[in-house]
């Protein structure tokens, strides 16, 4: 039991010292950092451009109908379009032409190409005001209409056993997004380091000086825990120093605080329970595939012959991953949800997209307790394929030959 | 010390090692011979616990072997290697801490070896900026620091300079005064004669021929001898107490000859058949290298 914290010391204390790890370490909250001071820079006001829009009405059932906004001014001119033309000189005003007859179309003429939006909120406005004017033009009293015009927006409520709460749908999405990204990214990358580290280990052939020392199964596992343990620390650095950034900038930008206060609230008292979801199954998807990432580590003699055994062992991961940011978040309640986030191989990433919507309990139980089997199962496949694996040098391994491995006696 | 016996190893498609058994005794230095893929290292991993026989037992000091015993062994394998990036000073703690030796007590050892070998500046060294020679002076470095009652060298000369293997050689021979018991494996044959007090010779997975060096000796003594005179050449009858198996003509009136004794007869009947008749230089009895033994042998069985 000695040796194998030496081991995990080793494996953890190696992988933090390098600079990888420490570049990696702050460049996440860097970027995150950045991510926000973008937000702060188009949400702030005084940065947006205002553009000025130069009607030209023939019709004559516009003239000083269209309503100024912050960034859309309305200017109305007499002079021809030609004359117009001409006397357009800043880059970010427009001139929007009228014409007599109603069924020609407006045509809106500007030096730079027009965003949607902008051109959106002026044909909204043609049509509110064109609408009017028939309505006036047919007798019907647009004033009494007003007032039984209803404005209505959804706001969506749950109900649950503390009451109802509202929802922030988009903070459920990128939620959930978000916990499949790094669940997916982080089993692939920390898996990759178990492997390397196994095949560094088996081409140095210093593990048959180490198993001389402690048993294979101790060395396979020691460097599992040790890895994990790194992603683990990064992990917590990440979190830890981006909260921190984010209260620095919270305390200098009221704006970005709003964003990242609004963005936080909307976790509500979920906040912990998501999160400790996110570590259960970062740890046994950890466990589950890095077991498998060390078997083949083993089988094989430089990293460029992992090629037919990685394949099947990411696929299901690339399935989930591909189906979760597509398509399962859409439907987190669905049966087929329901089996991607219990069957071990792909639960990890599937059960990241249905936490944020809620997830039964007795699901979750169930989802659980298969993650733990799975390991458990992984790891003493591994274990087996492993003690061989790590002594047969030179020699192409293939599913036949890893078969014979698992049942080799000692 | 170790006592191994009806080993039988098999792999998927060959045998490894079929029914073999050795005795090594406390404080021997112990050859084991054989030509590339007799069994020699699949022998050696078994009695490191790195794979368990398929049949026969393993005894440590009078014990079955044991997970416990692994503290007292110390491996050297043939296909050497160490963390490339790790520091050197920082791999052997760890190599002496995995043998179960404190941290503190493992610098204090390894403070003494790196003097004693030179290599004091490379503490903070990487095993990479290292040559290959360097990489095994610190990994004999690492399987001797735990002072183990049993060290193991599977082939420890490959790879040395002659200079290094000397000193290699003179730190085997200390370690053995001090009363460590060494089993190596090699197939180079000068080294076993200088070296070792008993050697067993592994073939084709079978154990073809054991004991100690002097008594293997004897058994091959076949009453060849040398000799070498001055004076007339001393011709041929059927009187002789010999057989004359060559000869050859050296300068000065001085003659080589190869004999092998008669049945029934000595070196003494020899000299006095030859001293009459000549001025004998020297009579040597030819006995037979570990090098011939160990080819004759190999080839009978093929």
């Amino acid at each position: 039991m000695n040796k194998i914290l030496l081991i995990i010391q080793r494996e953890y204390i190696t992988r933090v010292r390098k600079k990888s790890f420490i570049i990696m370490t702050l460049l996440v909250p860097a970027l995150f950092a950045a991510m926000f001071a973008i937000i702060a820079y188009v949400a702030n006001d005084k940065d947006q451009t205002i553009h000025i829009v130069n009607v030209i009405d023939k019709s004559g059932n516009f003239k000083n109908r269209f309503t100024d906004q912050k960034f859309i001014k309305y200017n109305y001119l007499t002079q021809s379009l030609v004359a117009a033309k001409a006397n357009l000189k800043n880059d970010d005003d427009l001139i929007l032409n009228i014409p007599a007859n109603p069924k020609d179309t407006a045509v809106l003429f500007a030096k730079k190409k027009t965003t949607l939006s902008l051109a959106d909120n002026i044909q909204g406005q043609m049509n509110d005001i064109a609408t009017g004017v028939s309505l006036v033009k047919a007798g019907i009293d647009t004033a009494s209409l007003h007032k039984i015009k209803s404005n209505i927006i959804i706001k969506s409520n749950e109900i649950t056993d503390a009451g109802e709460k509202s929802t922030n749908m988009a903070a459920t999405y990128t939620l959930s997004f978000a916990g499949a990204i790094l669940i997916y990214m982080s089993l692939f990358i920390y898996g990759a380091q178990v492997m390397r580290g196994v095949i560094e280990e088996k081409t140095s052939r210093i593990v048959e000086v180490i198993v001389s020392s402690v048993r294979p199964f101790q060395l396979m596992m020691g460097k599992i825990i040790g890895v994990g343990l790194v992603g683990l620390t990064q992990f917590v650095l990440w979190i830890t120093l981006s909260a921190g950034i984010g209260y620095l900038l919270g305390n200098n930008a009221s704006v970005v605080h709003n964003t990242i206060f609004k963005f936080v609230h909307s976790l509500g008292a979920n906040a912990a329970y998501e999160l400790s979801c996110f570590f259960f199954y970062w740890i046994t998807g950890f466990l589950f595939y890095s077991a498998l990432f060390a078997a083949v580590g083993s089988a094989v003699d430089s990293e460029t012959e992992t090629q037919q055994f990685m394949f099947p062992i990411t696929l299901p991961l690339l399935f989930t991953y591909i189906l979760s940011v597509s398509y399962l978040f859409m439907i987190p309640d669905s049966n087929l949800a329901f089996w991607l986030s219990v069957i071990p191989f792909t639960a990890p990433v599937a059960m990241m997209v249905r936490v944020p919507f809620g997830v039964p309990g007795w699901q979750m139980a169930i989802s659980m307790t298969l993650m733990i089997a799975g390991f458990i199962f992984t790891t003493y496949i591994a274990s087996r394929i492993y003690r061989v694996g790590i002594l047969m040098y030179g020699k192409k391994a293939s599913y036949k030959e890893l078969a014979k491995w698992f049942f080799y006696k000692e | 010390m170790l006592s191994i016996r009806n080993i039988v190893k098999q792999y998927a498609g060959h045998t490894a090692l079929s029914d073999v058994s050795l005795e090594v005794n406390r404080g021997q230095i112990f050859g084991l011979l054989g030509p590339n893929g007799a069994g020699k290292t699949s022998l050696i991993r078994i009695v490191n616990q790195i794979t368990a026989p398929d049949a026969g037992e393993v005894y440590f000091n009078g014990e079955k072997l044991n997970q416990s015993h692994i503290d007292r062994i110390g491996y050297l394998p043939e296909e050497r290697g160490l963390y490339k990036k790790m520091e050197i000073g920082e791999q052997m703690i760890y190599l002496a801490r995995l043998k179960g030796l404190s941290r503190a007590e493992s610098i204090r050892r390894l403070k003494i070896w790196f003097e004693k070998l030179g290599m004091d500046t490379w503490w903070k060294m990487k095993i990479e900026e290292l040559s290959k020679g360097m990489q095994q002076k610190a990994q004999f470095v690492a399987t001797v620091l735990h002072e183990p009652d049993l060290i193991i060298l599977d082939e420890p000369f490959t790879g040395f300079d002659p200079v290094n293997a000397e000193v290699i050689k003179d730190e085997i021979l200390e370690l053995n005064r001090k009363g460590a018991t060494i089993l190596f494996s090699t197939h180079r044959m000068e080294s076993v004669e200088e070296l070792c007090d008993a050697i067993a010779l592994l073939d084709k997975s079978k154990k073809i021929l054991d004991g100690k060096i002097s008594d293997i000796k004897d058994t091959y003594r076949n009453n060849i001898y040398l000799v070498e005179y001055t004076g007339d050449r001393v011709s041929a009858n059927s009187l002789e107490p010999f057989e004359l198996l060559d000869e050859s003509a050296g300068h000065n009136n001085s003659y080589s000859i190869r004999i092998k004794l008669k049945q029934g007869s000595t070196s003494n009947d020899v000299l006095q058949y030859l001293i009459p008749k000549a001025r004998i230089n020297m009579l040597q009895e030819v006995i037979p290298s570990m090098n011939e033994i160990f080819i004759e042998q190999v080839n009978k069985i093929a």
